[in-house]
C-alpha cells in the first residue's frame, strides 16, 4: 500500500538566511539577497520581472526556460540563482527588441515559427546558441541539436526553416 | 524544495571539509551541473540540509598525460568533453555516448562527475507517493509488476530493478576508466568496474564512494594503435530520450584478430553493465558476424525480464551485435 508523503525525520534548517548574490543579466548588475532555493528561472521572472523566459516543465525537459549563461545555452529551471553569481546571463529581452530584432526573431516571424508562442523565447535562445556551436548543414542536424526544446503546437517544420534561413542554408 | 544551507567551496580541501557532516541529521550534497540534483530536490527526492557548490574548484580541464592516458576533470561539462578534439578522435565511443544523451542545454551544464552519479529515471523513485526501496529503504518496490518497461533485465534484485540511465557511464565502463576521489581520509582511486554496486537488499547504496568523498578526476587509459570503438543507443524516439538498450564497444585488432575487447551495455542493467563473457568470446578470434552474434547472446545470458520489458533481451542482443559489426566490420 502506498504510504503518504511525509516530511523526512531529520532536522531541516527552519530559517535559512538569504544569500547576498550579484547577478549580471543582459549587461545589468543586480545586487540581490536570495533564498538559496530560488532557481535562476524564478529569480529572472519573479524578482527581476524579466518574464520573457518561460516556465514549462520546471524539470529540464521542455526547454522553455532556455537562457545563455556565459554565452552557452542552459535550462534556467535547473540552475540555483545563487550558483549563477559571477556569470553573464542573457535572456530573450537581452537578445533583441521590437525595434531591433535579432535575425532569428525576424526569421521566426517571417517563417511563422510558432503558434501559441509559449516555447518561442526558449526556441530562439536555443537557436541563437546553436549558431555558434558545431552543427552540420542538414535539417536533421538542426533537429538533433534543437531536440531539447519542445513545441506542443508542432511548429517544428517552420522553426527549422527559420534557423536554416539565418544560417544561410536555405 | 526543502530548505538548505548553501556554501561555495574555493578549493578541493575546503569542499571536503565542508562535506563533513556537522550533526547526525545532516545530509550534504555537492552541487556541480545541478541537472540531476536540483531536479530531484524539487521533487523532495533529494533533501540535502547542506549544499556545497563545487563549481569554483576548477577541475575543468582535459589533460593528456605523458603515458598517453587522459585525465578528465570532474567539472568538465559533457558538451566540452564530447567536443574535445582528442576525445573525438581517439575515444569516439565516449564522444558518441555523450552526444547521444540529454539535450544540448543539459550537456552544457552536466559534468563528468555528476553524470557518474546520475540517479535512475524509474518513475517510482521520482514519485514520493510511491514505494521505492532506493528512495526509502524498506518501503517496497512498486516497479515490480508496475510500470517497468524501461527498467533493468540485468542485475536486479527482489528489492530494486532501477536502471542506471547514463550513456557516458557505459562508454567509460567499456574503456576501463578510473575514478579519482579525495576524502577526509585522503585521496584514492576506484576502478569504474568497482564503482557501482548491485542493488541487492541495499538499493539506496549505489556506489563505493565513502561519506564525504569528492570525485576530482576520471582517467582514461591510453588507446593503443589498432583500437576501434563505438556506441549505439536505441530508444523510443530519435533524440532526447533515455536508452531502452545501448552498447559501447572498444575493440583492438592486430593481424586480423581481436586482441582485446571492452564491452558494456546501457539501459538494461542496474549499473552500467560490463560483459566479460562476451569479451572472452571475441579475444583471439577474427572479427566475424557469427562470433559477434555469439558474443551478443552471451552478454544477455541470465537476463530476467519483468512484466513489461522482455523485449529488451532481444533488443540489447541485436544492439550489441550491430555495433560490433559497424565498429570492427567482419572481413
Amino acid at each position: 500500500m502506498p504510504h503518504s508523503p511525509a516530511d523526512p525525520p531529520h532536522a531541516v534548517p527552519q530559517a535559512v538566511q538569504g544569500v547576498p548574490t550579484t547577478l549580471h543579466v543582459n549587461g545589468r548588475r543586480h545586487a540581490l539577497i536570495l533564498d538559496p532555493r530560488a532557481t535562476l528561472l524564478d529569480t529572472l521572472r519573479e524578482t527581476l520581472h524579466l518574464t520573457g523566459t518561460k516556465k514549462g516543465c520546471d524539470h529540464g525537459q521542455c526547454g522553455a526556460c532556455t537562457v545563455h549563461i556565459d554565452g552557452r545555452r542552459a535550462n534556467a529551471c535547473l540552475v540555483l540563482a545563487v550558483a549563477a553569481r559571477g556569470c553573464a546571463v542573457t535572456t530573450i529581452e537581452g537578445l533583441g527588441s521590437a525595434r531591433g530584432m535579432h535575425p532569428l526573431q525576424a526569421a521566426f516571424v517571417a517563417h511563422d515559427g510558432y503558434q501559441c508562442g509559449y516555447c518561442t523565447a526558449g526556441q530562439i535562445m536555443s537557436a541563437a546558441a546553436l549558431l555558434h556551436e558545431p552543427c552540420g548543414d542538414s535539417d536533421d542536424e538542426v533537429r538533433e541539436l534543437m531536440s531539447g526544446n519542445i513545441c506542443r503546437c508542432g511548429a517544428y517544420a517552420n522553426i527549422v526553416d527559420a534557423i536554416q534561413d539565418v544560417r544561410g542554408k536555405r | 524544495m526543502q530548505a538548505f544551507h548553501y556554501t561555495r567551496a574555493a578549493d578541493v580541501a575546503e569542499a571536503v571539509r565542508l562535506a563533513a557532516p556537522g550533526g547526525p541529521g545532516d545530509r550534504v550534497r555537492f552541487l556541480a551541473g545541478g541537472t540531476t540534483l536540483v531536479d530531484l530536490m524539487k521533487l523532495d527526492v533529494e533533501t540535502p540540509t547542506h549544499v556545497v557548490d563545487i563549481n569554483g574548484l576548477g577541475l575543468d580541464q582535459v589533460e593528456l598525460l605523458p603515458d598517453g592516458a587522459v585525465r578528465v576533470g570532474a567539472l568538465v561539462r559533457n558538451a566540452d568533453l564530447a567536443r574535445h578534439p582528442h576525445i573525438a578522435a581517439r575515444y569516439p565511443v565516449l564522444a558518441q555516448a555523450l552526444l547521444s544523451g540529454a539535450s544540448a542545454q543539459l550537456r552544457n551544464m552536466a559534468t563528468t562527475s555528476g553524470n557518474l552519479l546520475q540517479r535512475t529515471r524509474c518513475v517510482y523513485f521520482r514519485d514520493r507517493a510511491a514505494r521505492c526501496n532506493k528512495r526509502e529503504p524498506g518501503s517496497g518496490c512498486d516497479a515490480l509488476g508496475g510500470y517497468n518497461r524501461n527498467l533493468a533485465i540485468l542485475g536486479g534484485s527482489p528489492h530494486c530493478i532501477a536502471t542506471n540511465p547514463s550513456d557516458m557511464n557505459v562508454a567509460l565502463m567499456a574503456l576501463d576508466a578510473v575514478v579519482h576521489v579525495q576524502g577526509p581520509a585522503g585521496a584514492r582511486t576506484i576502478a569504474l568496474q568497482d564503482f557501482y554496486l548491485l542493488p541487492g537488499d541495499t538499493p539506496h547504496r549505489e556506489t563505493s564512494l565513502r561519506q564525504g568523498e569528492l570525485i576530482t578526476h576520471v582517467t582514461l587509459p591510453p588507446v593503443p594503435a589498432g583500437t576501434h570503438s563505438g556506441y549505439l543507443k536505441l530508444r523510443d524516439r530519435a533524440s532526447y530520450e533515455f536508452a531502452l538498450a545501448s552498447a559501447a564497444v572498444v575493440l583492438r585488432a592486430r593481424q586480423g584478430r581481436v586482441v582485446s575487447a571492452g564491452i558494456a551495455l546501457g539501459g538494461v542493467g542496474t549499473r552500467p553493465w560490463r560483459c566479460p563473457q562476451a569479451e572472452q568470446l571475441l579475444v583471439g578470434q577474427p572479427p566475424g558476424a557469427q562470433r559477434y552474434a555469439q558474443a551478443a547472446q552471451a552478454a544477455v545470458e541470465g537476463a530476467v525480464p519483468q512484466s513489461q520489458n522482455g523485449f529488451k533481451i532481444e533488443l540489447a542482443r541485436r544492439c550489441l551485435s550491430h555495433v560490433l559489426s559497424t565498429t570492427l566490420p567482419p572481413k
